[in-house]
């Protein structure tokens, strides 16, 4: 991977003329301390040094509802199926985020391919950037999430008066020659950046999950009949917060929108949440999940072992967002972690 | 947004549009529908699959194919009335546009069975599901040893399939009982629910692959009955009902524990779930 330098000063210019381009989404102070991943009418509302997002980038590539394809009835019956692919650039993602988003990529081209999901991942540039400040929730180093692997274009290391910019794809290659004023690093520099990199993941040292990586699927499975699950369930309020903030999080429902003419229509899904009440219900009535205790379980256990033995890594990227979320404070998954282990 | 032909997309979510060429009332709550694919194909299934049923402008749901493969050129739904999607196809009458995705799922492991006596047991509208597998076993009858079912419906008025339910008393090749939890003036048969009718057969359980569909309630007794009758675990297969909103294993409804009943099943061997929360 090339690696260049772009001087801070030029971080703006650069910015602009990718907005001549495609859409551009950054993260912008929504109030004080509160942070989003929002389209950008300038490029000085970018925010760099934030800890973590309200909402995760996810959004820009599975909308909140989006259309799967619009109907017409009556006479003649069509169906046209609605694909976004307008290039639109995000930048200032997190690593845990981009392990996220990567983890989709998997889950949406297994078995059939969802080309909704994937035009919009296509058609999508990433200029991610490292950690500088963790959020008090957020533990990466345990969920091997503090640093960037794969996935974006473009990733950004501020060594300073300057950015280290690791060129990770040759569209990003290309938009960075075409948009920016930069050089190669020198040795110096790809030094300097390797220092502040390492430092990254302790971080999150304060909020460790006891568990290692590997060994929390045994850790799940040997105590799937805990009373945990019971006991945070008297607390829960099946709000599906949790759900709603997870860059992991992907289930959804699909519903039909018929026009008041009748004969025009479309199919759309939205997001939907395993924590939810009816989740899991049959047209009989019937629930298969119907204790809140089952569905946090559903919850932990697809965050540190259903994914894991599919796809051979974690459905948590360690974000703490569900932490931050959660009302009555029961859904930190570093804590029900810690304390299956410690069995109590 | 942009519709984008151009790109050459195909959405996993597009139904195919088929015609609805015979409908017949099965009980007050079921209706049969013949369908056929507008595009002259075949649905090419499996015994124990199902097919995403769509009405534009109301929704889609997943539905149990009922007729085995055997029958070419249409295949057939039975459908209870139960929710938003199914009660308005209720209305539905020949010649109605539908919209098909599937077929989805595992169906019955046939070539595992050949050369097996086959148990089948039903309990109400299990016998949906079940009747694509059985039918395909009638029609390749000289494939399987012995045939026997089960059958347990509510009342009289609650039982599916009145003419093949008739054929099956009479037929010499297989051997059919069946019972009703509550009987009618009319009823002179069994009465009493499913698990009545196990101690009544003689089987070879090693020899046996026992078929069980029917609501969840009858899973724990009418499995643990197999069970009783010696039948092994890999040798109990059952077909499960979830909420599947994709069928292609991406919206999350369905899942058990680690299993997308929408991929892993709806058909599963006991064997396979027994240790499962949630699965029964």
């Amino acid at each position: 991977m090339s690696l260049q330098i772009l001087e801070k000063k030029d971080l703006l210019p650069f910015l602009e003329n990718l907005m001549s381009s495609m859409e551009v989404v950054g993260v912008k102070e929504k109030v004080t301390g509160k942070y989003e991943f929002a389209v950008l009418d300038s490029p000085t509302q970018l925010c760099l040094d934030y800890d973590v997002t309200i909402l995760p980038p996810k959004k820009y590539f599975l909308p909140p509802r989006e259309t799967i394809f619009q109907f017409q009835i009556g006479q003649k019956t069509t169906c046209q199926p609605v694909f976004e692919n307008n290039p639109r650039a995000i930048v200032g993602i997190h690593p845990y985020d981009l392990k996220a988003i990567c983890q989709l990529d998997r889950i949406f081209s297994d078995g059939q391919r969802d080309e909704h999901y994937l035009a919009r991942r296509k058609n999508t540039l990433i200029i991610g950037i490292d950690i500088k400040k963790a959020s008090p929730y957020a533990f990466c180093k345990s969920m091997n999430s503090a640093l960037a692997r794969e996935g974006f274009d473009l990733w950004l290391t501020d060594i300073g008066d300057k950015f280290v910019v690791t060129v990770g794809s040759e569209k990003g290659q290309e938009i960075l020659k075409k948009n920016a004023r930069t050089r190669a690093a020198s040795k110096e520099e790809i030094a300097k950046k390797a220092e502040i990199q390492e430092k990254i993941p302790y971080l999150f040292s304060l909020n460790t999950v006891t568990t290692p990586y590997e060994d929390l699927p045994k850790l799940l499975e040997a105590h799937k009949e805990s009373k945990l699950f019971a006991e945070l369930a008297e607390k829960c309020l099946s709000c599906g917060s949790c759900n709603l903030v997870c860059p992991t999080c992907y289930c959804f429902d699909v519903q039909d929108d018929l026009a008041l003419n009748l004969s025009t229509g479309e199919r759309f899904r939205q997001w939907d949440g395993c924590l939810l009440t009816g989740f899991a219900v049959v047209a009989t009535g019937e629930n298969f999940r119907k204790d809140r205790a089952e569905r946090i379980r559903h919850r932990i256990f697809r965050k540190g072992k259903y994914i894991y033995e599919k796809y051979g890594e974690h459905g948590c990227v360690g974000c703490g967002r569900c932490a931050a979320a959660c009302l009555p404070d029961i859904a930190n998954p570093v804590e029900i972690f810690n304390r299956l282990k410690e069995g109590k | 947004m942009m519709n984008a032909p151009q790109l050459q997309l195909n959405s996993i979510y597009l139904p195919k549009l088929a015609e609805v060429i015979r409908t017949e009332q099965l009980t007050k709550m079921e209706k049969l529908f013949e369908i056929r694919l507008l595009n002259g194909q075949d649905l090419g299934h499996q015994p124990g699959q199902f097919v995403e049923v769509s009405l534009l402008g109301i929704g889609e749901a997943p539905i149990s194919i009922s007729s085995s493969p055997t029958k070419k050129g249409s295949f057939e739904l039975a459908v209870r009335a139960v929710g938003n999607v199914t009660k308005a196809l209720h209305k539905l009458e020949k010649g109605a546009i539908i919209g098909i995705r599937g077929p989805y799922g595992k169906g019955f492991p046939v070539e595992e069975m050949k050369g097996k006596d086959i148990l089948f047991v039903a309990g109400g509208i299990g016998l949906v599901p079940l009747r694509s597998l059985i039918n395909y076993v009638l029609d390749k009858r000289s494939d399987f040893g012995r045939v026997l079912i089960l059958f347990g419906a509510k009342t009289p008025a609650e039982q599916l399939f009145l003419d093949e339910l008739a054929g099956w008393r009479t037929r010499p090749d297989l051997e059919y009982w069946e019972t009703v939890d509550r009987a009618d003036g009319k009823w002179k048969g069994n009465v009493g629910v499913i698990t009545t009718l196990f101690p009544k057969i003689n089987i070879n359980p090693e020899k046996t692959v026992a078929v069980i569909v029917g609501p969840p309630v009858m899973y724990r007794f009418a499995i643990l009955e197999a069970q009783v009758k010696g039948i092994p675990d890999e040798q109990i297969i059952v077909s499960l009902e979830r909420r599947m909103k994709c069928g292609v294993g991406k919206c999350g409804h369905c899942q058990i524990n680690h299993l997308y009943v929408c991929q892993d099943g709806p058909v599963f061997k006991f064997a396979q779930i027994k240790d499962i929360k949630e699965a029964i």
